[in-house]
Parts: C-alpha cells; sequence; structure tokens
C-alpha cells in the first residue's frame, strides 16, 4: 500500500467515525425530530449545514474544473449558485418559516388548499430530487474508486449503505449536526491545497486575493493577465473574455438562481431554525459559508489552468525542447490516465505534448478514429461493412478538409509550420482539476488525501438531504396528508425509512447504469425547480388572489415547457436518437440552451397562472387570512404537522 | 387601525425587498453581464473589473445584502410591533 491510499485511509475513515458517531448521539426519536430537527437549530448551525447540504459533489468536483476551461462563461455557477440565496432570504424562507409546517407541499396543499395541488407538488420534489441524488451517488462512486483502489461498482455499494444508514436513522436532527461536521473537512479540504497554490503562484497566500494578484516569478505581470496571455497564444479563447452568447449568459444565471430559491432540500432546511428572524439570517449565515468556497473556486480554477499549461508547454512556444516529453510526464498524470478521464496522443510523433487549439482539427481526426473502429468491428463481426465504410471515407474526407483549413488558417498556421498536427492531448475532463490539483502542485500526500475525504464529504452530505426531502415527501405528504392520515407516529417514521430505502436502490441503480446524461440531470432538477416550486411559493405569499386553478395550472405549465424543450434537444427522457432537432445554438429559442430555459419555464408559469387565477373564483376568505399571517413574524411557533 | 398598520408594515417590507432586489440585479446581471465589456476597460488591482464583479465581487455584495436586509426587518418588525 501506497503512503498515499494509508493517508486517505486514515482521513477518510476518520471523518466516517465522525459522522456515524454524531448520527447515533444526535437520533431521531420523534417525528418532529426527523423532519425539522426538533426546530431548535440555531442560525449559523443550521447556515453551516445548509452550506454542507447545498455543496454537493457539482460544487465540489465539478466547478472549479468547468471554470479552469470555460473562465468567464462560468461566472452564471458562481452567481447563479450564490445570487439564489438572495431571494430565498427575502422571498421565500420567513414566511415558509412562519407558515411552520415540516415539507414543501404542505404548504402548497394548505395554501392553496387543494390535495391536488399538494399532490402536484410532491411529484415535482420527488422528480426533482431523485434526478439530483442519482448524480450524487456517481459522485461517491468515483471519488471511493479513484482514492480506495477499488471499482466503481464497488464504491458506490459503499457509499450508499453509508448514506442509507445516517440518513434513516438520525433523520433531520441527526443530518444537521453531520453537516455541520461535513462543512468543515470540506471546506478545509478545499482551502488548504487552494492556499498552497496560491503561495506558490502569486506569493499571496489567500487565494481570492491571489487571483487578482502579481506572480511570484518577479516578472511584475498580474496572474490572470499572464494567463490570458498564455493560453491566446495557444490559440485557446481569453480567459476573462466572454465567448457565449449574451442571452445564455443571463438565462442561466437566472435559472440556476431561482433553481436554487425553489430546490426543496435547501428550502426545508429553513424550517429547523427557532424563530422568522432566525431564518432571515440563516440564509446570510448559509452563503457566507457557501461563498467561502465559491470565493475560492474562480482562483483554483485559473490557477490549476495556469499550472496544467505551464507543465506542458515549459517554454517558448517552437523553442527546442519547450514541450513535455511524453516519457516524462509527471505521476499524476499516469495516475488519472487510468481512470480514462485525462488521454495523450503523439499525433506528430515528435516524442512531446503538444497542447492549443487547434480548430476543429482534432474533433476530426478523432470522429475519423471512431469511424475506423467502427469499421474494424464491423468487419470482424461481418456485419454491415459497406455502410461503416461508407462512414470513414465520409469521416476522411471531413479530416483532410480540416487538416487543409488547419495549414492554411491565419490562426493556426503558426503551429502547423513547426510541425504540429493535431492537440496532443485529446480528453482533459473537468471533473479532475480539484481533485487532481493538489498533486499537479506537488503538495504533500495528507492534502491529497484530505481532498479525497472532502469530496466524499460533498456528496454524501447532499445525497443525505436529499433523500430526507424524497422521503418526507412520500411519508408526510402522499401517506399522512392524503391516503393514510390515521398513521401513527410510529408507522409514519417507518414509512419514511422505506422510501428512503428504495429511493437509494434507485438512485444506486441509476448511478451504476447512468443513462448517459450526468450533466443534464442536474440542468434539469435545477430547471424544473426553477420552473415550479419557486413560482407557486412565490405568489402563494406575494399574491392574496392565486387560486387552485391558477397554481396548478401555472406548475404544470411551467414543468411541462420546461421538459419538452429539454427533451426536444436531448431526446426524450434522454434516451439517444430520439432527439427531435440537433442541439446546436442555431435551432435553440431566442438562443437560449436547454439549461438555461428554466428561466423561460418560470414565467410560463407565472403568466398563466395569473391568467387562469383571474377568471376563476377568489381563494375563500380563511386562506386569505392565512396569508396575511403568513406576511407577519409574530406568533410563529414550533413546526406542527 | 389595525389592518392599516399591518397594509403599513407588508409596504415598508416591500420597499425595502424593492431596493435589495435592485441591487441584487445590478451588481450580477448588470455588473457581472450586460456592462461587462464597459467596466472590463477598467482595471482593479489584477482583476478587470466586469470580470470581477462576474467571479467575486457579485457573492459578496450579496452576502452583505441577505443581512442587511436581515437587519432592516428586524427595525422594521419592532416599529410596527409584530416582532416574536
Amino acid at each position: 500500500m501506497t503512503e498515499l491510499q494509508i493517508w486517505t485511509y486514515i482521513l477518510v475513515g476518520a471523518s466516517f467515525v465522525l459522522y456515524f458517531g454524531i448520527a447515533w448521539w444526535a437520533r431521531a426519536g420523534s417525528t418532529s425530530d426527523f423532519y425539522v430537527a426538533g426546530g431548535g437549530i440555531g442560525p449559523i448551525q443550521n447556515g453551516m449545514a445548509t452550506a454542507a447540504d447545498w455543496m454537493s459533489a457539482a460544487s465540489f468536483i465539478s466547478m472549479a474544473g468547468i471554470i479552469a476551461f470555460k473562465g468567464y462563461d462560468a461566472s452564471a455557477y458562481l452567481m447563479g449558485w450564490t445570487g439564489g440565496y438572495v431571494l430565498m432570504a427575502m422571498l421565500l424562507a420567513p414566511y415558509l418559516r412562519k407558515f411552520g409546517k415540516f415539507t414543501v407541499p404542505e404548504f402548497v396543499g394548505d395554501r392553496y388548499y387543494s390535495k391536488t395541488a399538494r399532490i402536484v407538488a410532491v411529484a415535482c420534489l420527488i422528480v426533482i430530487s431523485l434526478t439530483y441524488v442519482i448524480g450524487q451517488m456517481k459522485g461517491v462512486g468515483v471519488t471511493f474508486s479513484r482514492f480506495l483502489g477499488v471499482s466503481m461498482e464497488t464504491g458506490l455499494v459503499v457509499g450508499m449503505i453509508i448514506v442509507f444508514f445516517y440518513a434513516a436513522f438520525g433523520g433531520m436532527k441527526g443530518i444537521t449536526y453531520t453537516q455541520i461536521a461535513q462543512y468543515v473537512v470540506l471546506i478545509l479540504a478545499y482551502t488548504v491545497p487552494a492556499v498552497f497554490i496560491s503561495f506558490n503562484l502569486t506569493g499571496n497566500p489567500i487565494p481570492q486575493l491571489g487571483l487578482g494578484s502579481t506572480m511570484a516569478d518577479g516578472s511584475g505581470i498580474y496572474m490572470l493577465d499572464k494567463l490570458d496571455q498564455v493560453i491566446t497564444d495557444l490559440g485557446f479563447k481569453a480567459y476573462t473574455m466572454q465567448n457565449d452568447s449574451t442571452i445564455n449568459v443571463f438565462m442561466l444565471t437566472m435559472t440556476l438562481m431561482i433553481g436554487t430559491a425553489g430546490l426543496p432540500h435547501v428550502i426545508i432546511r429553513f424550517f429547523t431554525v427557532a424563530t422568522v428572524k432566525d431564518a432571515r439570517s440563516s440564509a446570510g449565515w448559509a452563503l457566507i459559508f457557501i461563498a467561502l468556497l465559491y470565493t475560492t473556486a474562480p482562483a483554483v480554477g485559473a490557477m490549476a489552468r495556469l499550472n496544467l499549461v505551464n507543465t506542458i508547454q515549459t517554454g517558448e512556444i517552437g523553442a527546442a525542447d519547450s514541450n513535455l516529453a511524453m516519457d516524462a510526464r509527471p505521476q499524476w498524470m499516469a495516475n488519472w490516465e487510468k481512470t480514462g478521464l485525462i488521454a495523450f496522443q503523439d499525433k506528430n510523433g515528435d516524442g512531446k505534448i503538444q497542447y492549443y487549439n487547434d480548430g476543429a482539427l482534432s474533433k476530426a481526426q478523432a470522429d475519423l478514429g471512431a469511424a475506423e473502429k467502427a469499421l474494424k468491428e464491423a468487419q470482424d463481426k461481418a456485419g454491415d461493412t459497406a455502410a461503416a465504410q461508407a462512414k470513414v471515407d465520409a469521416a476522411k474526407t471531413a479530416a483532410d478538409a480540416a487538416m487543409t483549413k488547419y495549414m492554411t488558417d491565419e490562426k493556426t498556421k503558426k503551429f502547423a509550420d513547426l510541425g504540429w498536427k493535431g492537440n496532443e492531448v485529446t480528453k482533459v475532463d473537468n471533473d479532475i482539476m480539484v481533485l487532481a490539483n493538489p498533486e499537479i502542485a506537488q503538495l504533500p500526500n495528507w492534502v491529497i488525501a484530505l481532498v479525497a475525504a472532502g469530496g466524499i464529504a460533498a456528496a454524501l452530505s447532499t445525497a443525505a438531504g436529499l433523500l430526507l426531502a424524497i422521503a418526507s415527501s412520500v411519508s408526510h405528504d402522499l401517506m399522512k396528508g392524503i391516503f393514510t392520515p390515521n398513521i401513527s407516529e410510529k408507522s409514519e417514521l417507518m414509512a419514511s425509512r422505506i422510501a428512503i430505502t428504495i429511493a437509494i436502490i434507485l438512485a444506486g441503480y441509476m448511478g451504476m447504469n447512468p443513462p448517459g446524461f450526468a450533466a443534464e440531470v442536474v440542468a434539469l432538477a435545477f430547471g424544473l425547480a426553477a420552473s415550479s416550486i419557486f413560482p407557486v411559493l412565490m405568489m402563494g405569499i406575494f399574491s392574496k388572489r392565486m387560486n387552485t386553478a391558477g397554481a396548478i395550472s401555472g406548475m404544470l405549465a411551467g414543468i411541462g415547457l420546461t421538459l419538452l424543450y429539454i427533451f426536444w434537444f436531448k431526446g426524450w427522457f434522454f434516451i439517444k436518437g430520439t432527439e427531435m432537432s440537433p442541439n446546436v445554438a442555431a435551432n435553440w429559442f431566442l438562443g437560449i440552451s436547454p439549461e438555461a430555459f428554466g428561466t423561460v419555464g418560470a414565467i410560463a408559469n407565472f403568466v398563466v397562472a395569473f391568467v387562469v387565477s383571474r377568471f376563476t373564483p377568489a381563494p375563500p376568505e380563511h386562506i386569505q387570512h392565512l396569508v396575511e399571517d403568513v406576511r407577519v413574524p409574530r406568533g410563529a411557533g414550533a413546526a406542527t404537522h | 387601525m389595525l389592518d392599516r398598520s399591518a397594509k403599513a408594515y407588508w409596504a415598508a417590507n416591500v420597499r425595502l425587498l424593492s431596493i435589495c432586489l435592485v441591487i441584487w440585479f445590478v451588481v450580477s446581471f448588470g455588473f457581472g453581464i450586460l456592462l461587462l465589456d464597459q467596466l472590463n476597460t477598467i482595471q482593479l488591482g489584477g482583476y478587470k473589473l466586469g470580470f470581477w464583479f462576474a467571479q467575486q465581487g457579485s457573492i459578496y455584495v450579496f452576502v452583505v445584502l441577505i443581512f442587511f436586509y436581515a437587519w432592516r426587518m428586524g427595525q422594521i418588525d419592532r416599529k410596527f410591533d409584530v416582532h416574536e
């Protein structure tokens, strides 16, 4: 066993002992403990737990990688996934806390005096949470398999068992305290390597400031200017400039913001604090703890990109020995090559690696390679070789055309003149940047192991929070609220534990056999939350006139339109080959990508709800009183059912 | 009388809310996206200003905004005698 593996076992093992200990100590005795942690969590603790609940594998593992490769365009994630808390703190959290119930559908059902509305809300909630949890389970599997040296399947099963135990027995109370511990682990794991790397590159140990500082090499050049210059020299687009269309950046940011404010597993966290006042400030505390990671991420992304480029392009472009030799590549590259998440191919046979933007050449070459492979398979199996041969010919023509363009294109000609025949880093996955970062910067093994523990903490905490949201809506909204109202408290707890079990098995199965839609799932979850839950809650508080018919038709219109648009470009239920139109900007409605479409769905929800409610009877008087009561802080008792 | 006071309380809340949401929109969608190119001509240390708002500044403003809202609402609650 290597030293790194020993460190990983120690740190991951110790953190698990801690989580289990806490879950046991704070186990749920009553339904109130189970759903809202007994209702007595302080705003700072709740903020910390919310932050851990919120920052999933996507925030911890993927986001900095997206920033590293997209630069400015990835700002949509930074602003979107933080700005939603402003909306939540001002438009939803205090009023839902005053309302004082256990779940989001319960509010919808009571406010719109309709069991149908409650069922529609439960359906939205389950789809949102389940799609989201699948991605988390996969994140758990990937992290375990890389650092513990087990297969992806084994890693996933271990993760499922662990999540099951503390989500099922601890309930909200156990999860809240576990998440506080997980927050501490994940934020340390994120910032410790960032501090080292920032100090190495800029001499400034604070990553947020290091990003805006000058290089430590004495050149006096700002880090970001240096990065812009280095990558534009290699033909990439400038890091600090916008490349995506303005409308798409705008709509994606808005979708992520209102999706954040509408995510049920985050909203229910605000039911656990003692008062309305605490609910307001708790959102602020949550955002402070989130911002610690979110303001570090741009530095991690930019510095990782610079380190990666500098590792491969070691000197002046075109000078002798200015590129990393294939045989001399560092250990971290070899480690990640094994996982298939980074790949090299010496296209011009010079024994060195060239990493640059070659226009469309690499893609044409990759297509040709794939077509040739398919032809070989067809020949081996005596399949339809004629069709495969035709595809190879077409791909060859395309690759030749790309090569001709490459040799003559003004931007790429200088690379062609050097004898470079295409980008030789044929694959570099966004998701490896954070995990590989400490290795790239040659930090000690205990730091690398700490990052592994942090990644697992991030994925587990969010998975547990989502499972709890699913369990609450099944046992509390569907069984207790609608189908079996006379259920005892004990049976209700049992039902929610069964719901957790089923959800984990389903999520584990989907995580093991992903239908090929990891990133799309996240987009779908946010788009759905933005187009269904957020508008219905907001109108419930801010419009006394909003009624049952308006709420239900609004939710259905918002979710329906968003789903239709996503499926139109991504295939029905994400099945490849069933898409109605290629997923390219030219085909999009007003240039809005499927990921960014939730805002349009939300607008549809608001408009339909408004129009329908004007043509149907106003809500009864007691509902109008309920809305007035929710708007005033005084008299908020403990959350009840 | 009681009803008028409840109405005035809600109006004060909505007014504060509107101010906060305008700031929220201006720093993120305004400075970070719509005015990006104009602000990028201004340099803030090693940052282009538009880029800074998009990746750092708007997040700091969001945090301040929530606490400001919570603090002002506390004052308004007490003024209208609806605090807990």
